[in-house]
């Protein structure tokens, strides 16, 4: 049994139209996703915009509406997880990507950070304030702090203060969409970091969302590459990056810019075979839709959306 | 012997923040020569973009001061008129947010077309679509003749940037200034981007300067490189021996903060503080210098300025000789290139 | 657009029978009802019954809004106890002429707002901006009715320039030329007078308009393009800025509903807003019923309105 198990989740947004606004047909955000984490590891969730990766994340801790599917946490079935138990609630806490809009200007840091603890935990003022402040220094903000508002900290501070919130009820399973994306180099290495010695002081287990395949590689033991709402493939970090067997993932993996300048020219034909091999391939690694076919194991950890044999 | 395009001496833009001036590009000088792309990279708050927008005058309430040379000019000291007889016709821009570079109540072939109508008011209706059409040919934008008719809000944003990058090189400019051109996009439609800009650069021989914070494009597309701290430029070299020997405190802080693909890091780096904010920038000393405080005063220059190690790298402050990462237990990470 | 239109227009019928509902309702709950002013207050009670059980008054509130509304359908609104005549024909009369006004309230408020928004965004902090965002907070703080009391002094009485009441100059034969410029001078000083003081919002609209489309990014890219200023202005920042303003004209219309009833009653011009409150005072309630409902219909028109004219300038909706 796994810590998280996805199993063929959907998501289906109405597309309402014509003359009294019915539902004309579903835009298929998530279609058809099935994955599972270990605890304590950190699974990667890869894609470009509109692959449904966000949505996949929101799906699992109850933002968007699950068509069909089902979430399993610790063997306990959450796919309706807002009606779930309190308890298992609280297991469950977000890392959004923007720190900016995220965290609302006209509260203060304790208020933010306090906000979970006032839900699920009868504190009192003191114990609160020391819970708090505890929290902060956790992830490295002054205890002093507690009393600033929002727009007094940097970027990375306040993705930390974004991560103390999450982390307040001692959560087992945090998601994180694309909790770096809006964020410097030096202050994203900062996060990703503190992100890492807090999943080995917690014991967290993440989901982690992103479109940046070099951040994904640092962070993530296990990979899933999403398109159009379908996994293409997924694997350990080492299947999905030294062989890749889907070409959409060929076709990702060749389009990060290498760091060394040396490679260019070999990299830019290296892009050139794959897009080439893309364009010719097309239509073996996706269906009369363009979209993925479902998983076929090609070893133990390693999955490929290819069409069935025969 | 490389022809210089564009040639920047002693730049210096300021913004006013409560009735006092505060330079967020202070103090920049260099060159960009004929089919050379030349990547400004640095993190938000550098002052790259605000470099950026300098040279075409594009800032609403700004101090520009120092030369900015193009076609024997002094740009700085253009009235708008004069300048724009440049814009747009011997400079090019393209923008970071290709959704919001376009105007939403104006179909495609009229924003493209527009821009050949201000430099040439006689080119015949007929021939100026006929010519947009063409740049939407070369831009790689499929059924040109379709999209010419469309608004930008139909276009995905791979297309929108072709059409931004259609506008900016209409009239065939010898200088092209990307800000930022692929951080609003995917990474597919990011190299395919980049491609098509490296394209058109080899094909007209302009110079091109490259705004980015991305160290993995700066790798991919320049010639040559300069980095921004602070509103100044701590290094600047060929691309090569910037990511093989780079020698500044930040550059090489920086190129070990990013986590790569092609490369095992345990731990990436952190550099320690924060920016500071314009006005609080210390204008005087190494302005890196509180960001690595293990380094000792003395290895520092009252006064820094840029240092010819070798022919074409430059590198502010002597700190970089006297440079370490703080943990000394810890080995410094390998350079890509050993 | 046709599709969006015809939505549009389908949607708006449910508020409409909605409206109709809560006037209804609201008549209902007045005191007296159509027998009070009618009769002699000597008569026998249970003759009045009598009466009432005859004209339905008696049935359940369902089946009086049911003879209303197929009434209304037909076109009779009642009869008013008062003129004694019939409510539509009598409502005809003044809605025409509350109808010109109206109309000439617009244009005028637009020839103000358009070039002084202009002026105030592109040129925003400078003196000349300074004197238009005066003129437009006076103009908010300004009460409509002692605004339009100091014009009619001063502009009627004391300078003598403008008439002080009516529609039109008597025995003067309609249809003559002579008669439609006694109308246009007839309706001015009102105008002019709820002009001035509705023109603000949209000044104020149009200036932040400008001021926001000028920090867009596409104005940069014009810029870059190498365009003058004037081009700038005219092809990008005030096409666009514009296009909020037309989208605004349909509540401009109901704005000059609620405006029209103290304009007209200030300077005796006989249209809508004067029958209105005059109905009220004489508690003429088949005329103020037929009144509400009218200005609801048309509250709800000029939203529809707003609508449809944006759907037609801006390409985003236009597409959809």
């Amino acid at each position: 049994m796994s810590f998280l198990e996805i199993d063929d989740l959907k998501v289906h947004f109405p597309i309402r139209g014509g003359f009294f606004g019915r539902t004309l047909a579903h835009v298929k955000a998530v279609d058809g996703v099935s994955f599972s984490i270990e605890k304590g590891k950190t699974y990667g969730l890869v894609g470009e915009s509109g692959s449904g990766k966000t949505t996949t994340g929101r799906a699992i801790i109850g933002l968007n509406k699950i068509t069909s599917g089902r979430v399993t946490f610790e063997g306990k079935e959450i796919t309706d997880l807002r009606r779930a138990s309190k308890d298992l609630r609280r297991d469950i806490q977000m890392i959004f990507q923007d720190p900016y809009s995220s965290l609302n200007p006209k509260k203060r840091v304790i208020d933010i950070i306090a906000e979970p603890l006032r839900n699920y935990e009868k504190l009192s003022k003191a114990e609160e304030t020391k819970r708090v402040q505890e929290l902060l220094e956790l992830v490295g903000l002054s205890p002093e702090s507690i009393l600033k508002y929002p727009h007094e900290f940097s970027g990375g501070q306040r993705q930390r203060i974004g991560i103390a919130r999450a982390i307040a009820l001692k959560p087992k399973l945090i998601i994180a969409d694309e909790p770096v994306s809006a964020l410097d180099v030096s202050v994203q290495a900062q996060v990703l970091n503190f992100m890492q010695e807090i999943q080995k002081e917690l014991g967290l287990t993440y989901l982690f969302i992103s479109h940046d395949l070099g951040v994904i590689k640092h962070m993530c033991d296990h990979i899933g590459i999403m398109y159009k709402g379908r996994h293409v493939e997924s694997g350990t970090t080492k299947d999905i990056f030294e062989n890749p067997q889907h070409i959409y993932t060929k076709r990702l993996v060749a389009a990060i810019p290498d760091i060394n300048p040396r490679n260019r020219n070999e990299q830019l034909k290296f892009r050139q075979d794959v897009k080439q091999e893309y364009e010719q391939a097309f239509d073996q690694y996706f269906d009369d839709e363009g979209l993925a076919y479902p998983l076929q194991p090609v070893s133990d950890t390693h999955l490929v959306a290819l069409p069935e044999r025969g | 012997m490389s022809e210089p395009v564009l040639k920047i001496n002693h730049l210096k833009t300021s913004f006013r923040i409560k009735d006092e001036y505060f330079a967020a590009v202070d103090d920049v000088s260099l060159t960009v020569n004929k089919n050379e792309l030349l990547a400004i990279v640095g993190e938000s708050g550098c002052g790259k973009s605000a470099l950026a927008f300098s040279i075409m005058n594009l800032h609403t309430r700004a101090k520009i001061e120092g030369e900015i040379t193009f076609k024997g000019q002094n740009l700085v000291n253009l009235s708008t008129a004069e300048l724009n007889k440049l814009r747009g016709k011997n400079m090019g821009m393209i923008f970071q947010d290709p959704l919001t570079a376009l105007n939403p109540l104006m179909i495609i072939g009229d924003q493209i077309g527009e821009i050949l109508l201000i430099h040439n008011k006689n080119m015949a209706v007929n021939e100026r679509k006929q010519r947009v059409v063409e740049l939407l040919t070369k831009v790689g934008i499929p059924r040109p003749e379709h999209v010419y008719t469309q608004y930008p809000h139909e276009l995905s944003g791979g297309m929108r940037q072709r059409v931004v990058i259609a506008m900016a090189i209409a009239n065939n400019p010898e200088l092209l200034i990307a800000d930022e051109p692929t951080t609003a996009l995917d990474v597919t439609i990011q190299s395919q981007i980049l491609d098509l800009i490296k394209d058109l650069k080899e094909e007209s021989h302009a110079g091109v300067i490259l705004i980015t914070h991305d160290l993995g494009v700066v790798a991919e597309m320049a010639d040559r490189v300069a980095v921004m701290y602070a509103g100044q430029i701590v290094e600047i070299a060929d691309v090569y021996t910037l990511f093989e020997n780079p020698l500044h405190p930040y550059t090489r802080s920086l190129l070990n903060s990013v986590p790569t693909t092609n490369e095992e890091q345990s731990k990436l780096h952190v550099i320690q503080g924060v920016v500071p904010a314009l006005q609080n920038l210390p204008r005087e000393g190494c302005r890196f210098g509180p960001r690595i405080p293990w380094i000792k005063e003395s290895a520092h220059e009252k006064n820094p300025v840029l240092h010819e190690v070798s022919p074409g790298h430059f590198v502010r402050c002597t700190c970089y000789k006297d440079f370490h990462f703080p943990h000394e237990d810890k080995e410094e990470k390998q350079h890509v290139i050993s | 657009m046709w599709k969006f239109s015809l939505r549009r227009i389908i949607t708006m019928i449910p508020q409409i029978i909605l409206l109709s509902i809560v006037v209804f309702i609201l008549a209902k709950m007045m005191p007296g009802d159509a027998l009070t002013g009618l009769i002699d207050p000597n008569i026998d009670p249970s003759t009045i019954e009598e009466k009432r059980e005859a004209l339905g008054l008696n049935d359940p509130w369902y089946e009086q809004y049911a003879n209303w509304i197929s009434g209304v359908l037909h076109g009779d609104l009642g009869q008013s106890f008062k003129f004694k005549m019939p409510v539509s024909e009598l409502v005809w009369q003044r809605l025409v002429n509350t109808f010109w006004l109206s109309v000439l309230t617009l244009i005028i408020t637009y020839l103000i707002a358009v070039p002084l928004g202009i002026t105030s965004g592109r040129f925003h902090d400078t003196w000349a901006d300074r004197i238009i965002t005066g003129y437009t907070y006076i103009g908010f703080a300004a009460p409509l009715f002692i605004f339009a009391l100091v014009m009619l002094w001063i502009f009627g009485f004391y300078l003598d320039w403008f008439p002080t009441g009516g529609s039109v100059k008597p025995g003067i034969e309609p249809g003559t030329l002579d008669y439609f410029m006694s109308k246009v001078y007839h309706m001015l000083l009102p105008a002019l007078s709820m002009a001035l003081i509705s023109t603000v919002s949209t000044v104020q609209y149009l200036r932040s308009e400008i001021i926001d489309t000028k920090q867009k990014d596409f104005i940069l890219t014009a810029r870059a393009k190498g365009a003058s200023e004037s081009r700038v202005y005219n092809r990008h920042i005030l096409r666009n800025s514009l296009l909020p303003i037309a989208a605004f004209f349909g509540y401009e219309i109901s704005g000059l509903i609620g405006g029209s009833i103290f304009i007209e009653n200030i300077f005796g011009y006989p249209g809508m807003g004067q029958l209105f409150l005059n109905s009220i005072l004489l508690r003429d309630y088949s005329v103020v019923t037929a009144l509400v409902l009218l200005f609801g219909i048309f509250t709800i028109l000029g939203s529809l309105l707003s609508d449809i004219v944006l759907s037609i300038v801006d390409p985003r909706i236009r597409i959809k």
